[in-house]
């Protein structure tokens, strides 16, 4: 039994310390889909991929993975599930001391035995796919920041995962490796069915490529829908953020008695 | 007041008894996982070559500072009495049982433990600990076993080099620049020096200390706060409280194995 949602989430609790950085979401995430999750930064749109992927356990909820509990696994199939998803860090996160062929051979040399020369044709293969198969042999130091954030794809999906999550992919991307990404992102998931997740605030970049997306706020899911529906919103809270508003129902000024009483105080 | 600095105690107490807790845990996971030949044995190469081979400049350097100072003291003192024949025990002895597993390991503290926290610090603070995570590989057994485990072979050899280098340069002063005669340095030392007694309680010291000191380092590094601050915050105290652990457990080593014979 096989349902259309790949992910799915109810009631999530999460806190950190005092803060509560979840206080009860629930959302789906469609196969063969690409589902986005924007928010303000600091709503720990991070944290709730993590959380999916089970590094971080939540206090109340339920997060379904392909049908399976994932708060409740042990570590073993934990992380089992875990070769069936792939992550792009913010960072790229690559490992420094090694060239970008052995980090996109990485997890296929830690997880299965294959022979070099497969091995070598398979990383290629992910490689060429993110257009960077002639800087096989350069060193993470040597690459930009949007051709790290490529190999790291290429290492993401040289599992063939059956879904990859992508924290901020386009943070900190010049124009030109932003274009780049999107059009990665997007082909990648229909040429390989993969379920594609992404955590971002760029709303636009996003919203050209999500099939599907949910905004949060303060712990809770302010709208979901599709781009064009979330486009189309009279809630202001969406409007300001899907327009990029300064002012709003998210405040421009951080919480403070009225300007008149601390300006008089220092007359007074 | 009293009950803040009875909560202050009570809270640096569990904080305490937590990292212990967690420094186990760290220390148990990594010497679980199965640990295969072929895989395991290139990354332990790997890892001894830059704990081991890239020490041995400032162990060979010390020791044979230290070898020279011990034969020039020793040397001026003994030949008051006209026991400068002793001088070979005196430098092998202090070598073998105290300064050459103390001082090896401090400065392995300082060159190899501080680089190895500051390594698994910085993976952290890159996400590379974390990616590994999410692609079902424990860093557990890649990053910290294999450092582990080269650390606590590392340093019981680098251990004996500084003996013997220390010793030589306990001859080198004591015979050839000061004068004290050759056959006697060596045959009295070759007297004096028990290889259970000595040679082998040294050698167990300083199996302890490379556990206690690699053992530190990366869980401070595994464990530290993923900022420059936390990094620099780690490093310092995996110097720190391994010098002081070297420190007072030789002490109590010593007093466990040579307590008796005073």
């Amino acid at each position: 039994m096989t349902s259309d949602n790949l992910v799915e989430v109810r009631g999530l609790h999460f806190a950190r310390g005092e803060r509560v950085i979840y206080d009860g979401i629930d959302l789906d995430i469609k196969r063969g889909k690409v589902t986005a999750i924007m928010g303000p930064s600091g709503t720990g749109k991070t944290t709730l991929l993590r959380l999916i992927g089970g590094q971080l356990k939540p206090s109340a909820g339920s997060i379904r993975f392909d049908g399976v509990e994932v708060p409740t696994l042990g570590r073993n199939e934990l992380f089992a599930l875990r070769r069936r998803m792939g992550m792009l860090f913010q960072s790229g996160a690559l490992f420094t001391d090694m060239n970008v062929f052995e980090n996109v051979a990485f997890p296929v040399r830690e997880h299965l035995k294959l022979p070099e020369s497969v091995l070598r044709a398979l990383v290629l293969m992910k490689l060429e796919a993110v257009g960077l198969r002639g800087a096989r042999d350069l060193m993470p130091s040597e690459l930009s920041g949007g051709m790290a954030r490529r190999v790291a794809l290429a290492r993401a999906i040289v599992m063939d995962p059956a879904m990859i999550m992508y924290d901020e992919p386009f943070t900190g991307q010049d124009p030109i490796s932003m274009g780049v990404l999107i059009q990665l992102i997007r082909l990648l998931n229909d040429a390989l069915g993969l379920t594609s997740v992404i955590v971002s605030h760029d709303v636009d970049e996003v919203c050209s490529i999500a099939d599907y997306a949910y905004i949060i706020s303060n712990g809770q899911i302010v709208a979901h829908g599709t781009p064009q529906e979330l486009g189309r919103s009279n809630n202001p809270r969406v409007s300001q953020f899907m327009q990029g508003l300064p002012d709003g129902p998210v405040p421009f000024h951080y919480p403070a008695r009225a300007y008149s009483d601390d300006l008089l105080e220092v007359a007074a | 007041m009293i009950s803040n600095r009875l909560r202050q105690l009570g809270a640096n107490t569990l904080d305490m008894f937590a990292t212990s807790g967690r420094a186990g845990m760290v220390l148990g996971r990594a010497l679980a996982g199965t640990f295969s030949i072929r895989r395991g044995g290139s990354l332990l190469l790997k890892q001894l070559y830059q704990v081991g081979v890239l020490s041995l400049a400032i162990i060979v350097v010390s020791g044979l500072f230290i070898g020279m100072v011990l034969g020039l003291q020793g040397y001026t003192i003994l030949v008051d009495y006209g026991a400068e024949a002793s001088l070979g025990p005196m430098v092998a002895l202090s070598l073998v049982r105290e300064l050459g597993p103390v001082v090896a390991a401090l400065l392995f503290a300082g060159r190899a433990g501080s680089a190895l926290t500051a390594e698994i610090g910085l993976m952290k603070a890159t996400e590379q600990l974390s990616s590994m995570e999410m692609m079902a590989v424990d860093p557990l057994h890649r990053i910290v076993a294999p450092r582990l485990w080269a650390g606590l072979i590392a340093l019981p050899l680098l251990t004996a080099i500084f003996n013997v280098v220390g010793v030589y340069g306990g001859y080198l002063i004591g015979v050839e620049w000061l004068g004290a005669d050759s056959g006697g340095f060596w045959s009295a030392m070759q007297a004096a020096v028990d290889f259970h007694d000595d040679i082998l309680n040294g050698a167990i010291k300083s199996v302890v200390f490379a556990f206690v000191v690699t053992w530190i380092a990366v869980f401070r590094g595994y464990d530290c706060v993923p900022t420059s601050e936390g990094i620099a915050n780690a490093t310092t105290r995996t110097v720190v409280h391994s010098s002081l652990a070297v420190l007072g457990l030789d002490f109590v080593l010593t007093a466990l194995m040579f307590g008796e014979i005073g």
